[in-house]
């Protein structure tokens, strides 16, 4: 009896996690077309996720989303500088992910300026949270 | 008469050595008394130490932490920036735990060893931080895959997130132990 209720709160988190994060970034997108985008596209997403960017240190080097994520969001990322490892990022092996509205904020923040050079569109945001989502 | 004067001479020998022993590990005074105060901030572990090592608040002056809280959106050129009331609350752990207000004794050290009115940035530029690692060649640190820079401190101290940087506790990744 103890086992099933446990299995059965397992998989209830589970589905509270997802539906948690569903409602999320659903309500991101929402503000993120207030804001004046429109007709979010996850392959859009993809794209950005994996386009190079001039790394402004120059000596012909790019930085991208996928220097420290990698191009599968299902591994485990590295910092580029410190090599701290990153948790990957897709919700499917990694429940936590999508969930917390300001390190949604935060990371799109530091990381839109540090490989873009400048903060992310609302348009930009929307697409790259549709990506992650389909991960 | 002689023999007891030396029993007592030999005696203090032998505490001498004694404590040169326990004290091998840079003359920490208490035992078992850790380098520096540990981090008991959970906001700091997760905000700051997802990126890199944790470092204590105790490794720099309360000055140096206040700088380098206010320049976060370039942080040796990365973007850390942090919401203001996050930045305001780990400032004022970092700040209340610096080097110049602790106890322990590696944070005492650190900051005796700093030039009057120095604002270091960066641990690695303590004078004392820089005098203890000026012998570890480039080979076991910066050209070293698994440790990469001397910023990396738990890559060899074992001990290094509970606060402990004895000599002992020195694991170089393919090297192994450190005696100076």
């Amino acid at each position: 009896m103890k086992y099933m209720l446990s299995i059965t709160g397992f998989f209830l988190s589970l589905f509270v996690t997802s539906q948690l994060s569903a409602t999320l970034v659903d309500d991101l997108l929402q503000e993120y077309q207030k804001a004046g985008a429109s007709g979010f596209d996850a392959a859009r997403g993809e794209a950005l996720w994996k386009k190079s960017f001039p790394d402004p240190k120059g000596a012909g080097k790019e930085r991208s989303c996928t220097t420290c994520h990698t191009d599968n969001l299902r591994n485990a990322g590295k910092h580029a500088t410190t090599g701290k490892a990153i948790e990957p990022l897709a919700p499917s092996v990694n429940n936590k992910r999508l969930t917390d509205r300001k390190e949604i904020e935060k990371w799109f923040l530091r990381n839109c300026k540090w490989t873009l050079g400048r903060e992310c569109s609302a348009q930009e945001k929307g697409d790259i949270l549709l990506y992650l989502r389909s991960q | 008469m002689y023999g007891k004067s030396w029993t007592s001479v030999l005696a203090v020998v032998v505490i001498g050595v004694a404590a040169t022993v326990v004290a091998d590990d840079d003359d920490r005074s208490g035992k078992g008394k850790l380098d520096v105060a540990p981090v008991t901030n959970q906001l700091y572990t997760d905000e700051c130490g997802v990126c890199h090592f944790a470092y204590q608040p105790g490794f720099l002056p309360a000055a140096s932490w206040k700088k380098l809280m206010g320049g976060l959106a370039d942080h040796f050129g990365e973007n850390a920036e942090l919401p203001a009331d996050t930045a305001k609350t780990l400032s004022a752990y970092l700040e209340a735990n610096a080097a110049d207000k602790s106890s322990y004794p590696r944070s005492k050290k650190m900051a005796a060893s700093l030039k009057k009115g120095a604002v270091p940035l960066r641990i690695t530029e303590v004078p004392y931080f820089a005098k203890e690692h000026d012998d570890i060649p480039a080979r076991m640190v910066k050209d070293n895959k698994q440790v990469g820079s001397l910023s990396n401190c738990a890559a060899c101290h074992s001990k290094a997130k509970e606060g402990s940087f004895r000599e002992r506790e020195i694991n170089i990744p393919g090297f192994g132990p450190w005696e100076d």
